[in-house]
C-alpha cells in the first residue's frame, strides 16, 4: 500500500498547485516542496526499515497489486526491490532540489510548471515502481508530456525545436517497444494456454526463438538506447538539455536518462538473456564509443549546457558498459554510476542556471572570473567538477572504477579504451571550472553569492555525493540482492552460465569479506567465455 | 420471399423508426413555426425555430439511444433481408446517435446567432443518421446504398450550409460531385458482383470471399465498391476533397462529416470483410494495405505544415482512418475477435477526441467568421483557459498519449496488428505516430504560446457547447484511466 504513495503524492500536489498558484505562486512552491520532501522521507523511512539484506528473506521488500484492466491481463502492480528504491530515493531527492531550483527561476504560470513538474516526477516513480509491463509503458509515455511542456513553454531560445525533438525521439522509440512488449505477450499467451498478462515475473523465461528474442529485444534497447542515450540516438539530448528550464534540466539529467539504465537492468536482460549475450558486446562498444564521443563533444561547446550535457552522454556510456557486462561487479558499479551521476550531473544544472539567471549568458566566452564575486559557487561547482572527473572519495569515482573492473574480466581491450575516457573527462572538467570561475573577468561580472536556499540545496547534494564515495557500502547492500535475484532470473544470461564465479563487490572494496554466500573473491584472468 | 411482420421485428427496429419518424416531426413542427416567426411575434437573437428543432432533435436521439437496450433484447435478427439488428450493429448505432447528439448541440450553440433559417439543420441531421444507422444494420447491396445514398444527400446540404460563403458553396458542390461520381463507381461494382455471384446479400458475399479465389470480375468489383468506400472514409487515394470540405463546412458539420459518416461505413467495412481470408483474396490485400499505409503517410505529411486548423483535422483524420484500416486486415482467421475489439475501442476513441476537437472550433466559430487560423488559437491559454486545456486534452488523445483513452485505441490496434503479425503495418504506424505528435504537439504548444498578431474577438461560449464538451473530456480522462466498462462493453455486444 506504501507504494502506491510515491505517485499519489507528487500527483496530488501536482493538482492542487495548480489552482493555487494562480492565487499565491508562494504557497505553490511549498506545496510542492512539502510534498517532495514527504515522498523522499517516505523512501527514506522504507531504506531505513529495509532489515539486513544477507538475511534469506524475499528480496521485493514491498509490493502494491490492484485490479485495472482484467480483459487485458494488465493489473496495478507495483513492486520494490533495492533498484527500485534507490532509484526512487535518488528521484524523491532530485525532486526537492528540482522544486528549490524553480524558486526563483520560474515567475511565469507558476502553478502550471509545478504541475507539469510534479507528474513528471510521478511519472517517474511510477516506472521505477511497476511490474506490469503495460502500467510500466504507460508511466513510461505519461511523464513524457509534462517534460515536454516544461520545454516548450519554459524553456530557452530555441524551445520549440528541442521540445519535439525530445518528444518524437522518445515516443517513437517508446511505440517499438509497445510492439515489443505486446509481441512478448502474445507469445506467452499462446505458449500457456491463453494465459494472457503483462506481469513480468510472469514473462521472465519466456521462451521464444532466436529470431524473435532478437526483434523483441531489439525494440526494448531502442527505447532504452534512446532514454539513456546511446550513440548514435543521443541527438536529442543536448538540445533538450540546453534548452530546458534548470529543474527540467535537473530531471532530465538526474533521473529521466536512468530509466533507460533502469529498463536495461530490469527488462532487457532478464527477459531475453540469450539475445542479449549475444549482443553484449556490440552493446557495449557503443557504450565505449558513448564514453569517449561524450567526452570529445563536450570539449567542443562553448554553452554550459550543452557541455554538461555531452558529459551525460559519456557517463551514461560507462552504465550501457557496465549493464552488458552483467557480473555483479559491472552491474554494481553501473547503479553507483547511476546514483552519483544523477547528483553530480543535477548540481552542475543547477549551477549552470544560477549562473545563468545571474548573467543572462550560458557562453563560455563571455563568461570568466567568476569567483572573485561568488567564491562559494565557484567551490562547489570545482567540488562537483572533480566528482564528475572521477576524482577518488567522490561517488562517480566508485561506480566507474567497478564497473571498468567488472568490464576488464570480460574484454581488456574496451577497458582501457573506455578508461580513455576517464582521462578526457579530466580536461573538460576542469576546464569547465577554469573557464567560468578562473581567468579574466572580461565582462565584469558582479554576482550575488549563494543564498540560505541554493547554500542548503548543494550541501545536501554534497553530503549525498560524498556518502556514495566514502561509504558505497550503504547503496551496495542495498542493491546486492536485487541484482543478485536480476542475475539469476536471466539464468544463462550475459555472463551467468559459463562457470565464471560471480565476483563479489566486498571482497574487491576491501570492506568486509564475504562469508555466507560462497562467492569466492576476485580471480584475475578470468574471462567471460563469451562467444 | 416471404416475411411476416412481428412484434419482436418491430422491437428492433425502433431506434431506427424513432430517428426517422423524428425528422419527419422535426420539418411539420419547424414549418409550422416558421409561419409564425413571419407573424413577427418573435424576439430577437435565438429564433424558437433553432431551438425547437434543437430541443426536439436532441430528445429524438437521446431516446433512440434509450431504446438501444430495447432493440437488443430482440437482437441477434434480421429484419426482411434488407437489414440485421445485432450487437455488433447497436454498438456502432449507440456510437453514432452519441455522436450526433453531440453535433446537435454543437451546431445548436454554433448558430445562435443566426436569425433565420436555422431549423433546417436539425432535419438534415436526423435524416443523416437514419442513413448511417441504416448502414451499420444493412445486409444487402439495396440497403447499403439506401443508407448511403440518404446519408450523403443530406451532408451535400450540410456542407453547403453557410451559404452566405464562398468556403461553404465549395465545400458543398465538391462533396456533391465527388460524392455523386464515387456513388456511380460503387453502383457499376455492385453490379459486376451481382452480375457474377447472383446474390445481393452480403453476408452470402462474404462466405463466397472465404471459400475460393472469385473471378476477376468479381475482384474487379469489390475494387470498384472500395471506391465509393474509400471516398466516404476519405482514405488515399480518394481523399482530396476531404481538406476544403472539412474547412468550408461549419465546424459542427465537420465534426459530423469526421465521425458520424465515415464510423457508419467503416461498421459496414468491417461487418463484412472480418473473417475473411485475405490469401484467397489477393488483390484485396494488397489494396486494403496500400491504403492503409498511403492514408497514414500521406494524412500524416500534409498535416504537418498546415497553418488551417480544420485543414490540419482534416488530414490527420486521414491518418487516423489508416491506422483503423490496420484492424480490419488483422481480422484474418486467428484475430478475428480482437480485431473487431479493437476497431470499436478505436473509433469509440477517436469520436471522443475528434468531436473534442471539433468542439472546440465550433464554439470559437460563428457562422460569420469560422476560427481555423493557427492564429486564431495563440494564446488561448490566455483568452479561453478551459477550452485551450480541453482542446490540448483532444490533441494529446489523438496523439495516443496515456491517460487519455486515445491511447487505449492505438493500444488495441497495435495489439491487434501484433497479434496478426502485421509487422510493416505496425511498423508503418508507430513511425506515422510519430510523424502525427509533431503536428499535434505544434498546435497545442501554439495554445500557450502569447500571439503574436492581434487576437481574436473573445466569443461567449454557449452553454450546449460547453457541456458537450465537459462530457467529452471527462469520458476521454475517465474510459484513458479506466478503461475497464469501455472494454466489457466491446467483449459483451461486439461479436460477429
Amino acid at each position: 500500500m506504501i507504494l502506491i504513495w510515491f505517485i499519489l503524492i507528487p500527483a496530488a500536489a501536482g493538482l492542487l498547485a495548480w489552482p493555487v498558484g494562480r492565487k499565491s505562486p508562494l504557497a505553490a512552491r511549498w506545496l510542492c516542496l512539502a510534498a517532495m520532501v514527504a515522498t523522499l522521507a517516505l523512501g527514506g523511512w522504507l531504506w531505513a526499515a529495509t532489515p539486513d539484506h544477507d538475511a534469506a528473506q524475499g528480496h521485493w521488500l514491498a509490493q502494491f497489486r490492484a485490479p485495472w484492466i482484467p480483459q487485458w491481463g494488465a493489473q496495478i502492480n507495483l513492486r520494490l526491490d533495492g533498484l527500485s528504491l534507490l532509484l526512487v530515493l535518488l528521484t524523491g531527492l532530485l525532486g526537492v532540489m528540482a522544486v528549490l531550483c524553480s524558486w526563483s527561476e520560474i515567475h511565469d504560470r507558476v502553478g502550471l510548471f509545478h504541475l507539469n513538474l510534479m507528474w513528471m516526477l510521478a511519472g517517474l516513480m511510477g516506472v521505477f515502481l511497476a511490474l506490469d509491463l503495460f502500467l510500466f509503458y504507460f508511466f513510461f509515455e505519461l511523464m513524457l508530456v509534462p517534460l515536454y511542456f516544461l520545454i516548450a513553454i519554459w524553456g530557452h531560445e530555441h524551445r520549440r525545436y528541442a521540445a519535439v525533438k525530445f518528444f518524437i525521439f522518445t515516443q517513437v522509440s517508446g511505440l517499438f517497444m509497445l510492439a515489443g512488449i505486446l509481441a512478448l505477450y502474445f507469445i506467452h499467451g499462446r505458449q500457456h494456454g491463453g494465459d494472457y498478462t503483462f506481469d513480468y515475473v510472469r514473462l521472465l523465461g519466456t521462451s521464444m526463438s532466436p529470431t524473435s528474442a532478437w526483434l523483441i529485444m531489439g525494440t526494448f534497447f531502442l527505447a532504452f538506447a534512446v532514454k539513456l542515450p546511446a550513440v548514435p540516438v543521443h541527438t536529442w539530448l543536448p538540445d533538450a538539455h540546453t534548452e530546458a528550464p534548470t529543474a527540467g534540466s535537473v530531471i532530465l539529467a538526474g533521473v529521466l536518462l536512468k530509466v533507460g539504465a533502469y529498463g536495461l537492468l530490469r527488462f532487457l536482460v532478464p527477459l531475453f538473456p540469450a539475445a542479449a549475450r549475444d549482443f553484449a558486446p556490440a552493446a557495449q562498444v557503443l557504450g565505449v564509443a558513448g564514453i569517449l564521443y561524450g567526452a570529445i563533444m563536450a570539449f567542443a561547446q562553448r554553452d554550459l549546457k550543452r557541455l554538461v550535457a555531452y558529459s551525460s552522454i559519456s557517463h551514461m556510456g560507462f552504465v550501457l558498459l557496465g549493464v552488458f557486462s552483467w557480473n555483479s561487479l559491472a552491474m554494481a558499479g553501473a547503479m553507483v554510476v547511476i546514483l552519483a551521476h544523477g547528483v553530480s550531473t543535477g548540481a552542475l544544472f543547477i549551477l549552470a542556471g544560477q549562473v545563468q539567471e545571474r548573467t543572462g549568458t550560458r557562453d563560455l566566452d563571455r563568461l570568466g572570473g567568476l569567483w572573485e564575486t561568488a567564491p562559494r559557487m565557484g567551490g562547489v561547482a570545482m567540488l562537483f567538477a572533480l566528482a564528475s572527473l572521477g576524482l577518488p572519495g567522490l561517488g562517480n569515482f566508485i561506480g566507474e572504477f567497478l564497473v571498468l573492473a567488472g568490464t576488464f574480466q570480460a574484454s581488456p581491450v574496451l577497458t582501457v579504451v573506455a578508461a580513455g575516457g576517464m582521462v578526457a573527462s579530466a580536461i573538460y572538467a576542469l576546464w569547465l571550472v577554469q573557464r567560468i570561475f578562473h581567468g579574466p573577468n572580461r565582462e565584469s561580472w558582479r554576482l550575488g553569492d549563494l543564498n540560505a536556499r541554493e547554500g542548503l540545496m548543494y550541501a545536501a547534494l554534497v553530503a549525498a555525493i560524498v556518502w556514495i564515495g566514502l561509504y558505497p557500502r550503504a547503496f551496495l547492500d542495498t542493491f546486492k540482492p536485487a541484482g543478485q535475484w536480476l542475475r539469476e532470473m536471466s539464468g544463462t544470461g550475459v555472463g551467468g552460465s559459463t562457470g565464471v564465479p560471480p565476483v563479489e563487490v566486498r571482497s574487491l572494496l576491501g570492506t568486509k569479506p564475504s562469508v555466507n554466500t560462497g562467492e569466492t573473491p576476485v580471480l584475475p584472468g578470468n574471462s567471460e567465455g563469451r562467444p | 420471399m416471404s416475411w411476416n411482420w412481428t412484434m419482436a421485428d418491430a422491437q428492433a427496429l425502433l431506434p431506427l423508426m424513432v430517428v426517422s419518424a423524428a425528422a419527419v416531426v422535426v420539418l411539420l413542427v419547424l414549418a409550422c413555426c416558421r409561419r409564425a416567426g413571419v407573424a413577427g411575434i418573435l424576439p430577437a437573437g435565438e429564433t424558437p425555430a433553432t431551438r425547437i428543432g434543437a430541443v426536439l432533435t436532441v430528445i429524438a436521439l437521446a431516446a433512440a439511444l434509450a431504446l438501444l437496450p430495447v432493440a437488443g433484447a430482440a437482437a441477434p435478427r434480421s429484419v426482411t433481408f434488407l437489414v440485421i439488428v445485432d450487437g455488433y450493429g447497436l454498438f456502432f448505432a449507440g456510437l453514432l446517435l452519441s455522436a450526433c447528439i453531440a453535433v446537435a448541440l454543437l451546431g445548436h450553440s454554433y448558430f445562435r446567432q443566426e436569425t433565420s433559417a436555422g431549423g433546417e439543420f436539425y432535419v438534415l441531421l436526423l435524416l443523416a443518421a437514419a442513413g448511417a444507422m441504416t448502414l451499420v444494420f444493412s445486409r444487402h447491396f439495396a440497403s447499403f446504398f439506401l443508407g448511403l445514398e440518404i446519408l450523403s444527400v443530406s451532408l451535400y446540404a450540410l456542407a453547403a450550409y453557410n451559404r452566405a460563403s464562398l468556403a461553404g458553396l465549395e465545400a458543398g458542390v465538391k462533396y456533391l460531385v465527388l460524392a455523386a461520381s464515387s456513388a456511380s463507381f460503387l453502383l457499376l461494382g455492385m453490379a459486376f458482383v451481382y452480375a457474377k455471384t447472383g446474390t445481393m446479400d452480403l453476408g452470402r458475399l462474404a462466405q463466397l470471399l472465404n471459400a475460393a479465389p472469385q473471378p476477376a470480375l468479381v475482384t474487379v468489383g469489390l475494387l470498384l465498391i472500395m471506391v465509393g468506400v474509400g471516398f466516404k472514409l476519405a482514405l488515399v487515394p480518394f481523399h482530396l476533397w476531404t481538406a476544403d470540405v472539412y474547412q468550408g463546412a461549419p465546424a459542427a458539420v465537420t465534426a459530423f462529416i469526421a465521425t458520424v459518416s465515415k464510423g457508419a461505413m467503416f461498421a459496414l467495412l468491417m461487418r463484412y470483410l472480418v473473417g475473411v481470408n485475405f490469401t484467397l483474396q489477393y488483390p484485396l490485400l494488397a489494396v486494403l494495405t496500400a491504403v492503409a499505409v498511403g492514408s497514414m503517410f500521406v494524412g500524416n505529411l500534409l498535416a504537418l505544415r498546415q497553418e488551417n486548423v480544420k485543414r490540419l483535422l482534416a488530414y490527420s483524420s486521414i491518418a487516423q482512418l489508416g491506422y483503423l484500416l490496420v484492424t480490419l486486415l488483422a481480422a484474418g482467421p486467428g484475430g478475428r475477435e480482437l480485431a473487431i475489439r479493437a476497431a470499436g475501442g478505436f473509433l469509440a476513441a477517436y469520436f471522443i477526441a475528434t468531436l473534442g476537437a471539433f468542439g472546440v472550433v465550433s464554439l470559437l466559430s460563428s457562422p460569420q467568421r469560422e476560427a481555423e487560423s493557427f492564429d486564431d488559437y495563440r494564446g488561448l491559454a490566455w483568452r479561453h483557459p478551459v477550452l485551450a486545456g480541453v482542446l490540448a486534452a483532444m490533441l494529446l488523445s489523438l496523439a495516443g498519449i496515456p491517460l487519455t483513452v486515445g491511447f487505449i485505441g492505438k493500444f488495441y490496434v497495435l495489439a491487434a496488428g501484433v497479434n496478426a503479425n502485421l509487422a510493416a503495418l505496425v511498423a508503418a504506424m508507430v513511425i506515422n505516430s510519430g510523424i502525427g505528435l509533431y503536428y499535434y504537439l505544434r498546435l497545442a504548444i501554439a495554445l500557450f504560446t502569447p500571439s503574436r498578431a492581434e487576437p481574436p474577438p473573445r466569443v461567449a461560449i454557449h452553454p450546449a457547447g460547453a457541456a458537450v464538451l465537459a462530457v467529452l473530456t471527462v469520458l476521454l480522462v475517465a474510459v484513458g484511466v479506466y478503461p475497464q466498462p469501455l472494454l466489457r462493453l466491446l467483449a459483451a455486444v461486439v461479436a460477429l
